[in-house]
């Protein structure tokens, strides 16, 4: 006989991690979506990016540590403001070399030359920081306990409430950024013609550079929170997760803020169940599966709006 | 930001410009090079030291900023040339005059174990080819149809795996397994390509990665079948048209060398190896060159350019583009059925998206479209990297920063080949 308590036990379960994985994906999903829908291209190079996140996370901490930081606050914001920093450095310099002078060229050449940066930076890395896997010790320790008495019980660390705060954090500022600011309304008007945005006196090339920027920064986050939840980075985290978050970004309508969250959110959440109920192994094809099924009867994803074109 | 300086600058002297955009530079490259060039991440024991290589860092932030003087002071006297000259696009050159470059080329091909009777030149060059193989099948699909297709290797691996399993589980021979593993390749690209045709450009080209990568998750996992990551080895190796290679045994099958009565060396299977897939990758040529020229051909070239318009002539844009599909599959499926043999062995790592995105990357930096230029990039893809083997910690950095510089030098690939449309009004490259 199933015991129904326990069942609805190990399902928040997984809810609650699914969430957590799912606002990563997401995160990286809103970098792959703001480029694509102002420039139209796959910035293939954008998981090595958050993988460049993952390991300034890392090493922020060790250097914390050798300086003596107790204060766990001030650990987590020094990782943060870093990574933070130093990624959109990266972002900035990817699209300034890689991407800039091919604007005008045809559809797959930034493509290829994304592709090249993407085999450069993960080798980079290998290069400069050894191929063995990198380990982090819990930081941010312990969590709430409920649902015990079900035999399993039901954890939520303080380190995935402190993941969820950031997460939603992050989507309200950004939100606002893109509705309300001025670089959100140029942000916007290059979007929907970049040639008129140039006319009114939108400095185009800039603001593609501070999409890239802006989406270099929440792909840190996304490269901080998986070091912190599973505690080891190496250097070719980049390509899977920068896939599923395309995948993500594809799913929730590409172009669409919210949609890559959702997109983000469900990639998350049946990676998560497919792997507890089915079987770890094809949790990613299970991924795929389901944005075929999703592309069949919504081509333009859940959230995105149906494209008109013009003859 | 030299653009901006330039635009608001007054007539600023050059040298200050220079410095200020070198300090700049170097400001930028401070913050890249220190966490990854100037600080290293060392595991010890189950925790992490940093170790510090400061002369490293020091000197990626000087190189930047010479440069980047040089490249000031350089602007001031090259002039770039004039913005038509750096349109993608205008520059063309048709087919015609490489037609003696190709002729060379198949010469040269045909008579190289002549040439060059060692084994390692051989090899390689029957690398290349199943490289060019795969150029020319993927350029039916991306660079004829237009399809962006990022998962082109899952195909090369039905191939493979078809022969593989055909000859291990019913002892099936090679010569009947290369027309099935293209029947199979393809049949993938029809089911494939079935629901996602309909899609746009690059929600193809993300369902084809991932299909790409389903086919290796489900190979590696499926232990019982396919013997998992560790793959399967002893695959029979091809005959020729019946008689096998190798040393005539008393009371064996009659082999290749006592039938030609010939002494036996180990180099006749290289260099059949080598004929065969000549002639396979020849084949696809021959078939792409003529297939352009019909109808279907015609179809895939006008889909490409305008799909709108195809559909206004009452063309299916879906059948055409799943035959232009299931084509592309089939020249995997025979050239990874040519793998499989020539290995004698497969295992799902040789199918990683690397793979895929390497021979995109010979079809575009080939120029899209070109038959000769997939051999010239195939050649400075696959053979190039093969001399810098000495810098083997180095290479696929290399490489990656070499597909980078040679899409910067030129976009529109190495021979551009493409029917001559001249865009007098450069407006901003339409979204897809």
């Amino acid at each position: 006989m199933i015991d129904l308590y326990r069942e609805t036990a190990i399902f928040l379960q997984q809810l609650v991690n699914g969430i957590t994985i799912g606002a990563t994906y997401g995160l990286i999903a809103i970098g792959y979506t703001m480029v694509y829908g102002i420039i139209g291209m796959i910035n293939f190079a954008h998981g090595e990016i958050y993988m460049i996140g993952a390991f300034v996370a890392v090493m922020t901490y060790v250097v914390m540590g050798m300086l003596g930081v107790q204060s766990v606050p001030l650990a987590l914001l020094a990782m943060l403001g870093v990574g933070m920093v130093v990624t959109a450095a990266y972002g900035w310099t990817v699209e300034r070399i890689a991407y800039r002078p091919l604007r005008r060229s045809f559809r797959l050449a930034p493509l290829i030359s994304a592709i090249g940066m993407s085999i450069a930076l993960q080798n980079y890395v290998q290069i400069t920081q050894g191929a063995r896997v990198k380990p982090l010790p819990p930081v941010l320790p312990g969590g709430i306990h409920f649902l015990e008495e079900t035999g399993f019980g039901v954890k939520i660390t303080w380190l995935q409430i402190f993941i969820w705060t950031v997460t939603v954090a992050l989507m309200i500022v950004f939100t606002w950024v893109v509705a309300r600011t001025a670089l959100g309304r140029q942000q916007r008007a290059c979007e929907q013609d970049q040639l008129m945005a140039a006319l009114v006196g939108v400095n185009v090339d800039r603001i593609i550079s501070l999409t890239f920027v802006m989406g270099a920064v929440l792909a840190a986050v996304a490269g901080l929170i998986v070091t912190l939840q599973y505690g080891v980075v190496d250097f070719h985290i980049g390509f899977l997760a920068g896939v599923k978050a395309f995948t993500a970004a594809v799913l929730g309508g590409i172009g669409s803020l919210p949609g890559a969250m959702l997109g983000g959110l469900l990639i998350g959440l049946i990676e998560t169940f497919w792997a507890a109920y089915f079987s770890g192994a094809y949790k990613d094809v299970a991924t795929f599966g389901i944005l075929v099924l999703v592309l069949l009867f919504r081509p333009t994803g859940l959230l995105g709006r149906p494209e008109t074109e013009k003859v | 930001m030299s653009a901006r300086l330039l635009k608001h600058g007054a007539p600023s002297p050059v040298l200050v410009t220079a410095i200020r955009e070198a300090a700049l530079t170097g400001l930028l490259v401070v913050v890249l090079a220190v966490p990854f060039l100037g600080l290293k991440i060392e595991n010890a024991g189950n925790g992490l030291l940093l170790e510090t290589r400061w002369p490293a860092a020091f000197i990626a932030v000087g190189l930047a900023m010479g440069g980047r003087v040089l490249l000031v002071l350089g602007r001031e006297w090259w002039h770039r040339p004039a913005v038509f000259d750096r349109f993608p696009g205008t520059v063309f050159l048709s087919e015609r005059p490489l037609w003696g470059l190709g002729m060379a080329g198949i010469l040269l091909a045909l008579f190289l174990p002549l040439l060059l009777p060692n084994r390692y030149a051989i090899d390689t060059a029957t690398t290349l080819l199943i490289y060019v193989m795969l150029g020319w099948g993927l350029n039916i699909v991306v660079g004829l149809a237009g399809l962006l297709d990022l998962g082109y290797v899952a195909f090369y691996a039905v191939g493979a795996y078809s022969y593989a399993l055909l000859s291990l589980y019913f002892d099936y021979s090679f010569w009947l397994c290369l027309p099935l593993a293209g029947l199979l390749a393809a049949l993938f690209g029809i089911l494939l390509g079935f629901p996602v045709l309909r899609l746009r450009g690059d929600y193809l080209a993300i369902v084809t990665l991932g299909f790409g990568e389903i086919i290796r998750v489900v190979l590696t996992n499926w232990n019982t079948l396919t013997h998992g990551s560790q793959g399967i080895s002893g695959i029979p190796r091809p005959s020729f048209f019946g008689l096998p290679f190798g040393v005539a045994v008393e009371g064996g099958p009659v082999t290749f060398s006592a039938f030609f009565g010939i002494a036996h060396d180990p180099l006749h299977r290289v260099i059949f190896l080598y004929y065969l897939i000549l002639v396979l990758a020849l084949g696809t040529n021959a078939f792409t060159l003529r297939i352009r020229r019909l109808p279907i051909g015609r179809a895939w070239e006008a889909l490409r350019e305008d799909e709108t318009a195809c559909r206004a002539l009452g063309l299916d844009p879906t059948t055409i583009k799943l035959s232009a599909f299931a084509i592309g599959a089939m020249f995997a499926g025979l050239a990874g059925s040519f793998f499989a043999a020539r290995q004698g062995f497969v295992s799902p790592e040789s199918f990683a998206f690397l793979e895929s995105a390497i021979i995109l990357a010979i079809v575009v930096l080939g120029g899209m479209g070109s038959q000769t230029g997939v051999v010239v990039a195939a050649f400075v893809l696959v053979v190039l990297p093969e001399w810098f083997r000495d810098f083997v910690e180095y290479r696929m950095f290399l490489f990656g920063a070499a597909m980078v510089a040679v899409m910067l030098w030129r976009p529109q690939g190495l021979l551009s080949h493409r029917a001559p449309t001249l865009r007098l009004s450069p407006g901003p490259a339409p979204p897809h």
